[in-house]
């Protein structure tokens, strides 16, 4: 009789919210932020759509119609920069490059710096010091000369901007995974997980990935825009990509030049980056509070 | 406290280290030589260059002697600028960035600490308002937007000052540079001085000297400002290195002749010698400076015990 009365309880504090739906719900409450995310899937969308179903190809110039202010003819809704070519499939095209070497150097650095933190945190003492004193060092070094130097030397190729700005962007993933794992490793759950026998490979995968997934979340949101920045400074100094392809800080770059005649050729790009950079703030606090209901 | 500088020292040899080796081999992986030029040189006379200039050494060699000139202050001559060398390059620069530099992070300290102390007096005032609008247009607007944008509005349209360039020291030249850099670093200051002083106000020492009735004033100034900055001189090392990066974009931007547009136009020529010396004399800097911060913060801050 009272092992029947038990079994519908049980199931209904089984079907109650995780942490996650929890999550997600506070997310969506937040207007902000949800607005936020909109914007940056209609930008990246368009950024990956947008060249096709426009008439206008990203590097075929047209003398005849050099720095055109905005206009509806011939689908030149941004303007034509000094050689004629189309602002608007320029400035989705380089936010395809821009979005894309932001994508993957975030993807890297974001790994290097979990796996860092990880093996730091875990297994301690010695090891543990001298993997934090490399992080040190790497923060004392003024990281864009170095990036220029690197760039200079090895060459401009995709990959290579990626590699470098890997290089430089690790580091606050691996410190705060690190503290985190530190503080998870002598929880009193981990504790009385190890006392009832779980093994360490479920302790792992229950207990300390589930508590690292949302701190990883937050701070992927600030390695974002940070490594677009870097993305577009090299651009911006003429050390990024190169003509005819194109990224958001060559366009600004070209733009600066010629800001006096055409400012809308600077004006487009230098507000589609700061939209977006905006944006994945936004998104990112939204993502904070959402995860870390303690720190509001 | 010695054991801490003895280490902390220790630790900075290392760093300098590296990074010298990593940079002087990566100029070394690089295909080609200093006297790979269009014309033909002869072989003898070429046999004669790389032995003056011991690039017939092996490479541990030449890294050593590459050292020990760098331990004597010689950054060595430069690729691209016939009769320059490093040296000369960097000191004639110098003065320009470091004015800049210093200026701004002078402006930036005094401007952020003011701001975070009325923005923490008074939450939700116009100071706290301001503050959080200069970091939220920190994080959205780049230097390299926020610079153009400032040249349109003030140089440009308004006709108020110079859209760039140098001009020996004139103040009209370095207004809008110092106010870009001053822009960018201020919400970074002020954000920590706002938590800090927050923090200190809810102390006990504060609640009775709020119990004997002294005046606001009074408290802040006497009691809370000290053990408020010290956060602040924590982040003046960070603060240095991201000054370092915004002045080698600001250079560019205001075509200003110092350090960071030197830089540029290093890498744009693939002058390696050049940007070499000049990575690893910036990199010198900012260790060295980062050393003096943490320095002066374990001995400032009493609560600190190494």
């Amino acid at each position: 009789m009272k092992s029947a009365s038990l079994a519908p309880m049980l199931e209904k504090a089984v079907a109650g919210r995780s942490p996650w739906q929890d999550a997600r719900a506070r997310f969506l409450r937040n207007k902000a932020a949800v607005v936020s995310l909109v914007l940056l899937v209609l930008i990246t969308l368009a950024c990956i759509v947008g060249p096709w179903l426009l008439p206008n190809e990203f590097d075929s110039t047209d003398w005849n119609a050099t720095s055109v202010a905005p206009t509806l003819a011939n689908w030149h809704l941004f303007g034509t920069d000094d050689t004629g070519r189309d602002l608007l499939v320029r400035c989705l095209i380089g936010g395809r490059v821009s979005l894309m070497i932001g994508a993957l150097a975030t993807l890297t650095s974001v790994t290097l710096g979990i796996l860092w933190g990880a093996v730091a945190g875990f297994v301690g003492g010695r090891v543990d010091n001298a993997m934090m004193r490399i992080v040190d060092m790497m923060y004392a070094i003024p990281y864009l000369l170095i990036a220029i130097l690197m760039v200079t030397l090895l060459g401009r190729e995709f990959y290579l901007v990626v590699i470098t700005i890997t290089i430089f962007s690790w580091m606050d993933m691996a410190r705060v995974v690190r503290g985190q794992t530190l503080s998870i490793r002598s929880k009193e759950y981990v504790e009385a997980a190890r006392a009832i026998g779980v093994p360490t490979r479920r302790i792992i995968a229950r207990h300390v990935v589930p508590n690292l997934l949302g701190i990883v979340a937050i701070y992927t949101t600030v390695t974002v825009p940070a490594v677009i920045l870097t993305e577009s400074v090299l651009s911006f100094l003429g050390l990024g990509v190169q003509e005819p392809m194109t990224s958001w800080g060559v366009l600004i770059q070209d733009g600066v030049g010629v800001m006096e005649s055409s400012p809308w050729i600077l004006l487009f790009p230098a507000a589609l980056l700061s939209i977006t950079l905006y944006c994945i703030n936004f998104v990112g606090d939204g993502l904070r509070d959402a995860l870390d209901p303690k720190d509001r | 406290m010695w054991s801490y500088t003895l280490r902390r020292v220790l630790l900075t040899l290392p760093t300098l280290l590296i990074v010298v080796t990593i940079c002087y081999l990566l100029l070394h992986a690089t295909p080609g030589g200093p006297f790979d030029g269009e014309r033909k040189i002869p072989a003898e006379v070429l046999a004669n260059l790389q032995a003056k200039y011991h690039l017939d050494e092996p490479l541990w060699k030449q890294y050593v002697f590459y050292l020990r000139d760098l331990l004597h202050g010689d950054l060595g001559a430069s690729f691209r600028y016939a009769d320059w060398s490093v040296n000369d390059l960097v000191l004639r620069a110098l003065p320009v960035s470091l004015t800049i530099g210093g200026v701004s992070m002078l402006l930036a300290i005094v401007i952020g600490v003011a701001l975070g102390i009325a923005a923490a007096l008074r939450r939700n005032s116009i100071a706290d308002y301001v503050l959080m609008l200069a970091s939220n247009a920190g994080n959205a607007f780049p230097s390299f937007v926020l610079g153009p944008v400032l040249i349109l509005v003030f140089a440009i349209l308004l006709k108020w000052l110079p859209a760039g360039g140098w001009n020996d020291f004139q103040l009209r030249y370095m207004a809008l540079p110092v106010a870009l850099l001053v822009m960018i670093n201020v919400a970074t200051v002020g954000r920590v001085t706002r938590a800090s002083l927050i923090e200190v106000l809810n102390t006990n020492y504060i609640r009775t000297a709020r119990a004997k009735g002294l005046p606001m004033r009074t408290i802040v100034l006497r009691h809370a400002l000290k053990p408020t900055l010290i956060p602040v001189v924590s982040v003046i090392g960070p603060l240095a290195i991201s000054s370092i990066t915004a002045a080698v974009v600001t250079e560019s931007v205001f075509s200003l002749p110092g350090i960071g547009k030197l830089i540029v136009n290093g890498a744009a020529n693939r002058d390696y010698t050049l940007v070499l010396g000049l990575v690893v004399l910036v990199t010198v800097v900012a260790v060295l400076l980062n050393l003096l911060v943490d320095l002066a913060y374990a001995w400032l801050d009493p609560k600190i015990r190494y």
